[in-house]
């Protein structure tokens, strides 16, 4: 358990946060750029001294300056992947893997050193200098390099942020599997909201320095009322699901969730994998009646319980199918259905942003 | 033509003695003057960075004026230095080593100077959340890094040495086998009438061994890149 409490001022922005972070679990500070998310790990790290503060790590004080204390970064114990990897140019990959293993601290649980090249893949590399490394090796050793420390927490400030989209589709199993592979506690930096989505369980919205709502993201996902945060073009509902079929013929994949059963275009999953997916708004209508035979396979009923028109000519519409469902339509077509609040709807989702994530399966 | 006699050997084992002893006395100053240059800031900075770059801008005698007025017999430090230790400077080649190191000396720290500011600090952070001392981030990163910094350094270095010749014949004057260095003996030799050819007997020598010199920190240094990129 990570327990943050911040204040400082920069010239440019004041941070003043409050958070917790649990145990074994991926938790996101998502926000735009300069938000603080990056000045906010160089605090908890020890990097950045701030103004005022407390902050504790699994029960041990690390930072309260009220009682003036301060732990060095290189006694925090904390794993740190920047994202510009920071490998060191004179030391070829397996040096730099077993740079911080002289300090580990034998009370943790020893991560060891086989266990990472294998999961990371990294036995061709490790003769090799970084300069002749890719940008998604580079962040493979860095992540490498922080887990032999055997950290107390990993801080993850957008470590794909600066690979080419290719190379970030690849490492993303890396990351996720960390969970699974070595029980550790995240604390991940972004603003992209499809890598939130992808790897986190709770989220931290972060604006100007300050926390403006956190939760699971199924939840703050689904609050039109973060949209300013979380960002317009992209927001929708993510929904936790469970697969629980295959059809090869048509390669459709069964979702199971509390509103019904989702059918998407996709890769075989096997039976029970966990999934997680993104709906967003844009991709969802409405219907007044059930629509006749039409090319949309996802259609779920359900009851308006939020409409949030702002002032836009878009107009964000919540319907409650078991869960709920975010659809984003015209004004024109909200006024002349007369949608209100309780009006039952038939909700079609027309195309479906599938974000696989394997929780324990 | 490369039969050497007797006082040329003197003379160049002499200036080779001088100057690696220079090197010697310059490196590890120049190493500490160089870090706090590049990274410290505090009251007085702009008067210790003129001072360790003094030498480059006075004229060597004025240095060796310096010198011979505080390392004299009868000069403060060279009073204590016979006094206590036993030490005499003028008129010896140690004198001759420490007049080459002290306009040696802000050539030594510019090249390291440089080498420390492109260092990159987000290195060195990283070093810290992996929990590395300062001094382990000094030895195992930071040094490494500035190597290429100190051979250059250490060349400026040595070849100034070689070629110092107003502060030396100023602090310690030209004495034969113990200051008469390969300037000073050409110099002697080309004040001496019919002395030209043994000059350039001398002046030859100089430039193999600049050469040589100027040759392995070239080897040394790129073998250093390569192994930032190997």
């Amino acid at each position: 358990m990570l327990k943050v409490s911040i204040k400082h001022e920069f010239a440019s922005l004041s941070i003043d946060i409050q958070f917790e972070a649990e145990q074994n679990c991926i938790t996101a500070l998502f926000g735009k750029s300069g938000s603080g998310k990056t000045s906010i790990l160089n605090m908890i790290s020890g990097l950045v001294k701030p103004d005022y503060g407390y902050i504790e790590i699994n029960n041990t004080i690390i930072l309260d300056t009220n009682n003036n204390i301060f732990t060095s970064p290189q006694k925090r114990n904390i794993g740190y992947i920047f994202q510009d990897s920071r490998l060191f140019p004179h030391l070829n990959v397996l040096s730099n893997l077993k740079y911080g293993m002289s300090a580990v601290n034998l009370n943790h649980p020893i991560i060891q050193i086989d266990k990472v090249i294998n999961t990371l893949e990294l036995e061709n590399l490790l003769n090799r200098k970084p300069s002749n490394l890719s940008g998604g090796e580079k962040q493979r050793v860095a992540i490498g390099r922080a887990l032999l420390t055997c950290p107390r927490i990993l801080l993850m400030d957008e470590p794909l942020a600066s690979i080419d989209a290719q190379m970030r589709a690849e490492i993303f199993p890396f990351i996720e599997g960390l969970q699974n592979e070595f029980k550790i506690t995240i604390l991940y930096v972004s603003h992209s909201i499809e890598e939130v989505i992808r790897l986190a369980d709770k989220m931290l919205l972060i604006s100007g320095g300050q926390k403006q709502a956190e939760g699971r993201v199924e939840d703050i996902m689904s609050r039109t009322d973060l949209y300013p945060f979380t960002g317009r073009f992209d927001a929708g509902s993510v929904i936790s699901a469970t697969v629980t079929g295959f059809d090869k013929h048509f390669e459709l994949l069964s979702l199971s969730f509390e509103g019904g059963v989702l059918l998407v275009n996709g890769p075989k999953l096997d039976d029970g994998r966990k999934v997680r997916t993104h709906i967003r708004a844009r991709d969802v209508s409405l219907s007044l009646n059930m629509p006749p035979k039409n090319s949309i396979l996802n259609i779920f009923k359900g009851k308006i319980i939020e409409i949030n028109s702002n002032s836009t000519p878009q107009v964000d519409i919540k319907i409650d199918i078991g869960i709920p469902l975010i659809a984003r339509i015209t004004r024109k077509s909200c006024d002349d259905m007369n949608l209100k609040i309780g009006t039952r709807v038939f909700t079609m989702v027309k195309a479906v942003a599938i974000n696989r994530r394997n929780i324990g399966a | 033509m490369l039969s050497l006699n007797n006082l040329e050997i003197e003379a160049i084992e002499l200036s080779i003695k001088v100057a690696l002893n220079s090197v010697l006395f310059t490196l590890p100053l120049g190493l500490i003057a160089a870090w706090i240059l590049a990274r410290k800031r505090f009251y007085g900075y702009a008067l210790f960075n003129g001072i360790v770059h003094l030498p480059l801008v006075l004229p060597p005698v004025v240095v060796g004026f310096f010198l011979l007025t505080l390392l004299g017999r009868n000069g403060p430090i060279g009073n204590i230095l016979k006094n206590v230790f036993d030490i005499t400077l003028v008129f010896s080649w140690q004198g001759a080593a420490i007049a080459s190191a002290v306009m040696s000396f802000p050539l030594m720290v510019r090249a390291i100077k440089i080498s420390i500011e492109s260092i990159d600090l987000k290195l060195e952070d990283a070093a810290r959340t992996l929990g590395a001392s300062p001094i382990k981030i000094f030895y195992s990163i930071s040094l490494p890094l500035i190597f290429p910094g100190i051979i250059s350094g250490v060349l400026l270095s040595f070849a100034r040495s070689l070629g110092e010749f107003g502060a030396t014949i100023t602090f310690v004057s030209n004495i034969p086998g113990e200051t008469n260095t390969l300037p000073l003996s050409i110099y002697s030799f080309i004040q001496t009438p019919g002395g030209e050819a043994d000059a350039l007997r001398l002046v030859t020598f100089s430039i193999i061994i600049a050469m040589i010199a100027l040759v392995s920190s070239e080897y040394l240094t790129s073998k250093a890149k390569k192994n930032f990129e190997g």
